[in-house]
This record gives C-alpha cells, structure tokens and sequence, in this order.
C-alpha cells in the first residue's frame, strides 16, 4: 500500500482559508500553478455559491507525482493557511500531526456576532491553535498591506510570501509565476508584497523548507 | 486571456493548462467543433457558458430558462450543427419536456447536454440524481472524474452523439465541475454541418410517435453494445482480490484510498456495460461500487444476480461523497482522524446579504408588516434566515406566485409573492397571467436588481446586455406586468425603505393582484462597484449605543473598539439604509462629518451630565 493519500514525500497538501473577499481563491491557485510549473501533478478544489455572500470561503490544493483526488482528508494537511482568525480556527482539525498553520493576525466578525455571539469569536486563535498543539506562525498582514503597502487587498500575496518557506516549491517559480500571472500594471504591488511576506517568513526564525523526511503512512488496506 | 492559460511551452509544444473542469468542458466543446451553445445559469453549470462565450466561431447566448435553452439547440442541432446545452440538475426538470421527447426522433448535428448535479445541496434546493431521467429518456451518460476528462468526454459525447443521432447527456457534479487539474489541449475541429431535411416523419413526434418508439428501444441497445468496447471504459485485468466500480469524482477518491485495487473506470454510465460489469464482479471476491447519488448503477448490476458488492449498503444515499467517507467504508473505521481536539467549536458564518444589498429594505418592511412572504429562488432566499425571517416558503424557480395564489384561494389573507427579476423572466411571468385570470388579490413584489445576482451576475433578457458583453434589447417589465391585466402596479427605490413600506401597503390595500416593482442594481455589479462611493461614519458622540443598525444586519457594521457600532469604511458602499435606521442622525459620510465636526459637536446637557 501507499501514503498517496497524504502527500508524497516531495508534494504537499494545503488548506486556505478565508471570508470572501479576501483572495482566498486568488492564492490557492497561485499555489497549485507553481506546484505544477515546480514540476508536480496539482488538482484544487473550492465550492463556488453561497460562500461568496459573506461567508466562509476555503480551498483545498494537493500536489505530488500524481494527484487524483482534490480533497484534502481530515487531519492530512501540511498547511492550513488562514486569512483570518476563526476561519483558521475552523479548519485546525484538517492540520496533520507535523503541520503548521499560518496565521494572519485579521478579524472578521461574522454579520450575526454584530447583536449576539460576539463572545463565540476566537480572539485569541493562535494561543488556542498553540495550546492545542498546532504549531503556528502568525503574520500581521492585512496591517502591513494598509501600513506599508497602502492596499488591504493585497494582505494575501503577503500572506502567500510568508507562506511559501513552508511548500517545497523553489523559490525562483514564484518570481516567475507572479510575472507570468499578474497584469502588469498590478505586478510591482503584488510582487512587493510577496516579498514582503517572504522577508519576515525569514525574520521570524528558520521555518522547514518542508516536513523532514517523507510523510507518514497512512491506515488504510485494501481488502 | 483565457482563464488558466498557459503558452510560455510555445506554439510547437504541447499545449496543458491548469482548468476547471467547467473551463475544460468549454474548451472541449470548442475543439469538438460546437457552433451553437446556450443555456440558463445554475451552479455548478454556469461557467462553461461564461467560458465559451469568449471562444471564436460560436454563437452562445443565455436564454430566459432552461426549456427555452434546450428547444433552441433541439432547433440548432435538427438543422445539423453541433451544439451544447448547459445547467444545473434542477434546470433539466424544467427542460424535461423537450428531453424526454427529442430523443425519439434524435439529432442529426451532435447535441450534448451538460446536467449538472449537486450532491450534498451546496448550492441548491434538492440532491436529485439525474441519470435517472436520463435513462427515462433513452440517453446515454457520460460521467467525467476530472478536469482532463472533462474535456476529452465531452469531444467524445459529440462524436457518440452524431454517430448514433442521439442526444448525449454529460453529467457533473458539484467537484468535477469546479476542481482544477492540468489539462492536454487539442486543436479545433470544424466538422460540417449534417445535412439534413425536416421531415414531418421523423420529427412530428406525437402524430408519428408509434413509428418512432421502436428505434428508441434499439438505439439504447446498440448503445450498450458500443459501451462494451468502448476505450473511455477502462478495466483492469485481474490481479487483486477487490475489485472497484467508480464513477465521477468517487473514482478520483477510489484511486487514493484502494491505489492496490483492480478499477474499473465507469465513464459511460447509462447504458451500462452489464455484461463485462459481470464478469468484472465475477473475478474478485469483493467489489465495491462507488457513485454519488442514488445506487443507478449498483440496483442494476444487482438485478443481474450480482452479490459480492459493498455500496449504498455502506455509504448511503445522501450527501457528497469524500475520502473520508470512502475510506471509513473501506477500512471499517475512520481512516482519517483529527490530532487536534478543539476547544470549542468554531462559530458559524452564515451568508447574508451582501453590503448595501437591496434586498435589505424589502424583508426588514415584510417583518414589520407580519405578512405571510412566498419566496423564490434567489439571493432574497436569504430573507428566510435570521434577523429576517419573513419568507415562509421557497420551493423552485418561479414558484412564488402560483403558491401565493394558492393560499390566497385557500384563505390565508394579507400574503405577497416575491420574485426576483430573473426569475420572474424565466416562470414567473405564466403565474402572474393566471392571478389575473383566477381574479386572486395576491400582492407581488418583483425585486429587479437588473441582474442574476444568486449565480454571480449573468445577464438576462431584462438587463439589457447580453453573454458577450455587447448590448441587447431589454424587456420593460412595468410594460409586460401592465399587458398581463395587472391593474395596480408601481416602481419604488429599493434603498428607500420608507417608500418601499408605502408601496407594499397600498398593493395588499388593493382588491386584486398588485405588483410593486422594487428597483436598485445588484451592488456587485461593475457599474456599482466603479461608482464615486461616500462612505459612511457613525458619530460617537451621537451614537447612544440603542443597536437600531445592528437589525439591518449589514457585514459592514460591527461593534467598534469602545463597543459602539462602527462603520468598516473598506466595506461601506452608502446604501444609506442604516442611516434611515438610526433615531439619532448618528450616521453620517465621512465627508460631512470632517466638515461639519461643529454640528456634530455634543449638545451642553450630555456634555455637562
Ligand atoms: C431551475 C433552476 N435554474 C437555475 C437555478 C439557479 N438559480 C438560483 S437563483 C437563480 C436566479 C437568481 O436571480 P434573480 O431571481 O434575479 O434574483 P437575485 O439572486 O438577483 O436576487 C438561479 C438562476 C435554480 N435554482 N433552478
């Protein structure tokens, strides 16, 4: 039997996760397209429709030698990247054992948490993920995109930038993938912004390139 | 630029791009040479049409509904050239008159319908498996596992199609239609059109229908024995005690979880290729038969005497299939399991209407005056949830009306249908006829926010625009309600609340059917979005902290860091519907707060207090 399943050694499997709007959508391609220019086989999946009118927006991207399935399993993600805080939270239980979660430090407050339920809202996600185990690396990009960059939309290249030590992608595809995917007038912002989630990714310390060695097998038996 | 393309590789080179299977199903079409394609949005359907509509040397348009749609590519494919039909499941109820009868007379220039089913209801109001109407029909089925196959099943169902003169029926779900994979391109195809004469023989079913009812029968027979050889059918020689039949996206799951099995790879799906299926069965000891939906495939080999399957047993009719799911069958327990318990569980986001959404004002009114709402399919089904909940019934497109002439006749007073534009196009119109006709005083509000919003913003025939983007002649709704007996009917501003409340009023006043317009462009639309917008700004030392806003439920406003509402200026697209909430003049543009700070300054009593 084999660990398809999970990833194999050299590919990964990857939750985003945001509100709609946020370019969730926008990044998980970029991930699936540089896994297939880095050489991989890609499939990623969202579900288009009501997700949009302000709910909860998420896409799962898998790449490998070969990938079938779009899906990825409960508890076989290598990395839940979350564009805000309790959609990462919600999507915690997908993370596999050596997984990590990247976090942008931005709250959304679910339209009905405006009367009742506000004390429902994770605040404080990354002390709970962290308590819980999940490692998690917290970036403060919807700030930075408005401080620095003078655009909130672009919270998630930054977030993607910050993200990319973490996917065995090398790292000049994504030079090449911004130049290839971006309209020209919107490169330079975009590719700043990468670059700055990419520089404070390496500020904060070495993250893995990628999980060490190949990714555990997993229960399953034909028969 | 197409979507996902991807020519850096150079002309000579073979031509991948990373698509959607929607996106593949439209580049396929176009290699196979389609010349005519239509349809009605639906999700998952939508975006093969958004796709195709950009590629040379096809006529695509939307039609007003489903029925429509498909008796114009009936029409297209009868005068011999190649065409494709698009929506969602539920759409081909609609379009089930022509299905059910085209088949016996059959096409001549290829004719595929792509029916798009949605099992576990993401974004629809039932979990219908199709294939079954289509083996009512006599039609064969291809059912594609991903984006490649997308493509190279949907050039396949157009040859099929031509070869035996039949209707072809691709069938996704929600996964194949929106799950993106790397896909092999092929160059266009300009196959002739067939040549072809109208004869009253072959295609006047109902005078000719006893002639014609025997070639149906041998049709589908000659297609099964096609289905038996045919190369898509992949089947693994025997080496492995389990064996599996997949169709769709379970195959793609199938292939992961039992990678050591023997598959066999089930594209064609209606007829079936029983007889190999058989022997498949036959030579291992146990057989799992993965299809989402109903058991179609797996009653009929049990029909045939077959025992050894594990199936809907197992995994039941309901819901969207997933690793998961499969693999716990296989396993016998969870296969996958979570490392990380949570602490609590994570809120739910539900939908709501988005900021300075029209709809807004009609169902905050509909509350306040207790009516009895029968809704429809839309964005406004979202009246139904919380703050609202003022639409007591949705059931299907168009429906509105006719269940609100219903329970007017069956004595509930004071009830409104509500419908959107769109909808109204595609069979409201017919209903509203008969209010007049039955003389049933049912008050309908048609909220016409010039698009359809629901399945993200297509135009129709009320729009003025058309697929391509170009213009197009639109409807005058306020003309056609008039023509229809309607006697009392008025146009309000959807963002006036006040006016909208008056207008309901007067049309439940009023002794006969009553229509009120309620008019305002869907915010999502470019024309909105591109508009000078004025955000607006709560005054804090206005604001008493009473809440008024919160009811209008808008994404924009949430309580601010001192616990006030605030007004996310990012999000604010100055509906002004809050401000006609607000019973302290607290709600201002950002504008007019910088200039007049002086105004707004605190009155002496809260000042000295
Ligand atoms: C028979 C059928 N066809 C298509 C759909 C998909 N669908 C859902 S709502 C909708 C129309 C929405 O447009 P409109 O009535 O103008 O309301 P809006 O969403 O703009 O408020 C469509 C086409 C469906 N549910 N049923």
């Amino acid at each position: 039997m084999t660990d398809v399943m999970g990833s194999a050694p050299a590919g990964a499997n990857v939750i985003v996760a945001g509100v709609g709007g946020q370019g969730v959508l926008m990044i998980s391609e970029m991930i699936a397209l540089a896994a297939v220019d880095a050489g991989f086989d890609a499939k990623q999946t969202e579900v288009h429709g009501v997700s949009q009118r302000g709910g909860s927006v998420h896409s799962h991207v898998r790449f490998a030698a070969r990938v079938h399935s779009p899906l990825v399993p409960i508890g076989q993600a290598d990395l839940v990247i979350g564009l805000e805080k309790l959609e990462a939270y919600r999507f915690a239980p997908y993370i596999r054992p050596a997984g990590t979660v990247i976090l942008n430090d931005h709250e959304v407050s679910p339209v009905s948490a405006g009367t009742a339920g506000v004390e429902a809202y994770p605040h404080d996600a990354a002390a709970t993920l962290d308590r819980m185990g999940v490692p998690t690396r917290l970036v403060r990009a919807t700030e930075l995109a408005e401080r620095d960059l003078g655009n909130v939309k672009v919270a998630n290249l930054i977030v993607l930038g910050f993200a990319a030590p973490w996917l065995p992608i090398p790292v000049d595809t994504w030079a090449g993938l911004l130049a290839t995917r971006i309209p020209p007038r919107f490169l330079d912002l975009n590719r700043r912004a990468f670059d700055l989630g990419a520089s404070l990714a390496q500020a904060a310390g070495p993250g893995p390139a990628h999980r060490p060695g190949p990714a555990p097998a997993l229960p399953i038996v034909t028969a | 630029m197409d979507p996902g393309s991807d020519n850096r590789q150079g002309p000579t080179m073979i031509e991948r791009r990373f698509l959607s299977g929607n996106q593949a199903i439209a580049r396929g079409a176009w290699e196979a040479g389609v010349r005519f394609a239509t349809g009605y949005p639906g999700t998952p359907s939508t975006e093969i049409l958004e796709t195709i509509a950009g590629m040379d040397g096809v006529d695509a348009h939307w039609a007003s509904n489903e029925k429509v749609a498909f008796e114009e590519a009936m029409g297209y494919a009868i005068a011999g050239g190649r065409t494709l039909v698009t929506m969602k499941h539920v759409g081909l109820n609609v379009a089930s008159d022509a299905f059910m009868v085209f088949p016996y007379c059959g096409t001549n220039g290829g004719f595929v319908v792509v029916s798009a089913d949605d099992p576990g209801m993401h974004s629809s109001q039932n979990e219908q498996d199709n294939r079954y109407l289509a083996r009512m029909a006599r039609v064969p089925i291809l059912e594609p596992a991903d984006p490649q196959e997308c493509h190279d099943l949907i050039v396949a169902a157009f040859d099929i199609s031509e070869t035996f003169g039949t209707p072809v029926m691709l069938r996704t779900t929600t996964r194949t239609a929106h799950c993106k994979g790397t896909v092999t391109l092929g160059e266009r195809r300009s196959p002739p059109m067939v040549p072809s004469t109208l004869r009253a023989e072959r295609f006047s079913v109902p005078i000719y229908r006893h002639r014609l009812r025997p070639g149906l029968e041998d049709r589908i027979q000659r297609l099964a024995a096609f289905g038996m050889t045919a190369s898509f059918n992949r089947i693994d020689k025997p080496r492995h005690p389990v064996g599996v039949i997949a169709s769709g996206i379970s195959r793609a799951y199938a292939r992961e979880i039992l990678s050591d099995a023997d598959f066999f790879d089930l594209a064609m799906t209606h007829p079936l290729p029983l007889a190999t299926l058989i022997a498949f069965c036959a030579a291992h000891d146990t057989v799992y038969v993965f299809e989402e939906g109903d058991p179609f495939i797996e009653e009929q080999i049990r029909a045939c005497g077959v025992a050894n399957l594990v199936g809907k047993d197992r995994l039941g009719v309901m819901g969207e299939y997933s690793p998961e799911r499969l693999a716990a069958v296989v396993t016998g327990g969870a296969a996958f399991e979570t490392s990380f318990a949570m602490d609590a569980p994570a809120p739910p986001r539900p939908p709501m209407f988005c900021v300075g959404c029209g709809h807004r004002t009609v169902f905050d009114v509909l509350g306040q005056l207790r009516v009895t709402v029968a809704g429809d399919i839309g964005c406004y089904t979202m009246g139904a949830l919380p703050p609202y909940e003022a639409e007591h019934t949705t059931f299907c497109m168009g429906a509105s009306i006719g269940t609100a002439v219903g329970l007017v006749r069956a004595g509930v007073k004071r009830t409104v249908a509500v419908i959107g534009d769109s909808t109204f196009i595609h069979s409201g119109i017919p209903s509203l006829i008969d209010a007049v006709y039955t003389r049933t005083p049912v008050t309908v509000l048609i909220l016409d926010n010039a698009t359809t919003g629901m399945t993200g913003q297509q135009s129709h025939p009320g729009t003025g625009t058309a697929l391509d983007g170009n213009t197009a002649p639109a409807v005058d709704i306020e003309a056609l309600v008039q023509a229809t007996g309607v006697r009392h009917a008025v146009v309000v501003d959807t963002w006036d609340r006040a006016a909208v409340r008056r207008a309901i009023l007067a049309a439940l006043a009023h002794d006969a059917p009553a229509v009120v317009i309620i008019r305002g462009p869907c915010q999502l639309l470019p024309e909105m979005r591109s508009r000078d917008i004025q955000p607006l700004t709560v005054v804090e030392d206005l604001c008493t902290g009473c809440n008024a806003c919160y009811r209008i439920a808008c994404p924009a406003i949430t309580p601010g860091p001192n616990g006030l509402p605030a007004i996310d200026p990012a999000l604010c697209v100055d509906c002004t519907v809050c401000q006609q909430f607000c019973h302290f003049d607290a709600i201002v543009t950002r504008e007019a707060m910088m200039d007049g700070e002086q105004r707004f300054a605190p009155p002496d009593t809260r000042s000295s207090t």
